[in-house]
């Protein structure tokens, strides 16, 4: 396993490199610890997680690729994982995804009203990007907060009760850190997490 | 006030940390059990207490932990059910938001039972604060002894770790759960084998939800016995709801199983009765997979008995007049509800989470959610009412696992007790589009 690992520390072909930061690669490494000898494709899905954060937003066939060689499966293995579940991406995203509920307890509560606001605010139908590349825009199923309807979350932080005054005031915080790098430390979800 | 045993500590301000829940009584259960009893007696203690699993399916717990294959030389596991994710439902949310350790209490003295020395936490993938919260509590019971080698220095031990799904519903159920903690696809087994066999890598494991797993260091504090008498009949014990829609006071309540519908809809206690003081017009009791129940008949069974919160009298009058308690998700719907929309959000629900395995909930699912879209968009022609109740029909019962079912039930449901409402938006497409939220009891 640990020789497979270091062989496959940095990917490299036709002129792309990937490579996880030192402090993922660890991470990693603990995380396949959890499962027993030969069976650290389970993995597979954190790493996915930390792939995502780390490369951009969303995945590629190379990131996939580098993954696969890392946990020693094949990439079709870690291809048909990540086209199954919804928080994968395959398509670029923007630095700031939300995601608004659209199943029936938040619809009950006026969920589509704030759906058609936000398309009306960010100017983008669903499952479009901002042209600044800065929100993309999905509806998604059931975020299992139906009593804090209508909710949507933005990068994994959840934003409940809406309403057009907190997705005026959610968006306008968001523009002012176009700049600012991201990241997935606690600090950063304290400070967007208007209301966890 | 009803009797509180999951969320009694819940007031206590700190209870998250491990100092203030070990004060307050904590982990006493973990004592109890290493100490003065055996795995078979643990086992014995959940049997009496009648618990039955919280996720949703209502299986004696006890009788689920006593099919574990003590024969095998291979590992045991333990999972704990963390993927929340059946509309309506979000209580172990709020359990593991605000009690994380009397989950990780439970799980120790549950694994224990089972004699397994690895237990995982699958999560859904969008709970991602919670996991913070998670390894936090973790760490804390680790750094105190009661997770690690040698527990309490008895020869019992104990690694829990937390493993995040990615975002699909079909995760929920339990062989699907295992084969994305093996790094697969959900795509859920055929059983038998039952895992409590094969489960896991191969191995025996037993799959619990996480309030059924909080339930068990306070079944084994106050006893197995003493515990089968509170709630009412085979419903012991208490159970937490919920509750959202158009209520007054959404959120998470944990009841006697025995109180009455209408107590916990009208009660101050509980739901604080409909928003804006409308009429009550529907109730989805379990969860989306639940069938829907109109207001005459969620508040009373059919043979006009006052309907309580237990699984018996939900389902009294089976799927013609009666529900279930399912998962515990209550969704109540005010008069300007629309049965219709509300219907094609859960049809659409279950097509996007159906994993595609088998061919009549692949394509059943799709049927449902164009046909019920066709109805909404005003372009729907009457015989696709009963076209619709054909395919949930063929879908329900054809499947190798239980969303098929859970698909069908919330349409078949609906075309049941709101067929007029379905017939008025195929015959009169103009007035419904001027009404998106609308009572259309006005023009029936």
């Amino acid at each position: 396993m640990s020789e497979n690992y270091n062989k496959h520390k940095i990917y490299e072909r036709n002129g792309k490199t990937y490579a996880f930061s030192d402090a993922s690669l660890q991470r990693i490494k603990e995380i396949i610890g959890r499962y027993p000898e030969a069976k650290q494709k389970s993995a597979l899905i954190p790493v996915l997680h930390i792939a995502q954060e780390e490369f951009g937003g969303s995945l590629n066939a190379d990131i996939m690729d580098y993954i696969a060689g890392l946990l020693n499966v094949k990439p079709i293995e870690v291809y048909e994982v990540a086209t199954f579940y919804t928080q994968f991406y395959l398509d670029k995203v923007g630095k700031f995804v939300i995601e608004i509920c659209q199943t029936g307890p938040c619809l009950s509560c006026g969920g589509d009203d704030m759906i058609d606001y936000l398309k009306e605010k960010l100017g983008i139908d669903v499952g479009e990007t901002t042209a600044d590349g800065l929100f993309t825009f999905k509806t998604v199923e059931c975020l299992g907060a139906c009593g804090y309807a209508p909710v949507m979350q933005v990068n994994t932080c959840f934003h409940q009760n809406l309403t057009k005054e907190s997705i005026d005031n959610i968006i306008d915080l968001l523009r002012t850190q176009a700049n600012e790098p991201k990241s997935n430390d606690d600090k950063w979800v304290e400070k967007f997490c208007l209301k966890k | 006030m009803g009797r509180k045993i999951l969320l009694e500590k819940i007031n206590i301000s700190g209870i998250e940390s491990f100092d203030i829940y070990r004060k307050s009584g904590g982990y006493s259960a973990v004592e109890k059990a290493l100490k003065t009893m055996t795995p078979v007696d643990v086992v014995e203690e959940v049997k009496k207490s009648g618990l039955r699993g919280r996720g949703g399916a209502g299986f004696p717990t006890g009788m689920k932990w006593g099919f574990i294959d003590r024969k095998s030389d291979k590992p045991h596991y333990l999972i704990c059910n963390a993927d929340e994710s059946e509309p309506g439902t979000f209580k172990d949310r709020y359990l593991m938001e605000h009690l994380p350790h009397l989950l990780i209490e439970g799980m120790i003295c549950s694994a224990f039972a089972l004699e397994a020395h690895t237990a995982y936490i699958y999560i859904r993938g969008e709970f991602k604060y919670l996991i913070g919260i998670l390894n936090n509590a973790l760490s804390e019971a680790y750094a105190n002894g009661f997770l690690g080698k040698n527990i309490l220095g008895t020869t019992f031990s104990l690694d829990i770790y937390v493993h995040p799904g990615a975002g699909a519903y079909i995760c929920g159920e339990e062989t699907a759960l295992i084969e994305s903690l093996e790094g697969k696809r959900g795509n859920p087994r055929l059983k038998p084998p039952f895992p409590a066999f094969v489960g896991l890598f191969g191995c025996p494991t037993v799959v619990n939800n996480v309030e059924t797993l909080a339930a068990i260091s306070p079944i084994l504090n106050m006893g197995g016995d003493f515990y089968s008498k509170l709630g009412n009949g085979k419903s012991t014990g208490t159970k937490l709801i919920s509750a959202c829609g158009n209520i007054n006071k959404p959120g998470v309540y944990e009841i006697e199983m025995g109180i009455t519908v209408e107590d916990f809809i009208y009660s101050e206690e509980y739901c604080g009765g409909i928003k804006g003081g409308k009429k009550l017009k529907a109730v989805i009791p379990g969860g989306s997979s639940v069938p829907v129940l109109p207001a005459d008949l969620i508040l009373k069974t059919a043979a006009g008995q006052p309907r309580l919160m237990t699984y018996e009298s939900l389902a009294e009058g089976g799927f013609e007049t009666g529900t279930m308690l399912g998962s515990g998700g209550f969704i109540v719907y005010d008069e300007d509800q629309c049965m219709v929309r509300n219907t094609l959000s859960f049809a659409r629900f279950y097509h996007h989470e159906s994993c595609g395995q088998c061919s009549p909930c692949r394509e059943g699912t799709g049927w449902q959610e164009r046909l019920l879209t066709r109805i909404e968009n005003g372009e729907g022609r009457l015989k696709d009412i009963d076209l619709l109740a054909d395919i949930s029909k063929h879908i329900e019962g054809n499947t190798i696992c239980p969303l098929g079912d859970a698909a069908a039930w919330p349409v078949s449901s609906a075309i049941r007790h709101f067929r007029k409402e379905f017939e008025f938006h195929i015959q009169f497409p103009e007035i419904v589009k001027n009404i998106r939220h609308g009572n259309i009891d006005k023009y029936l």
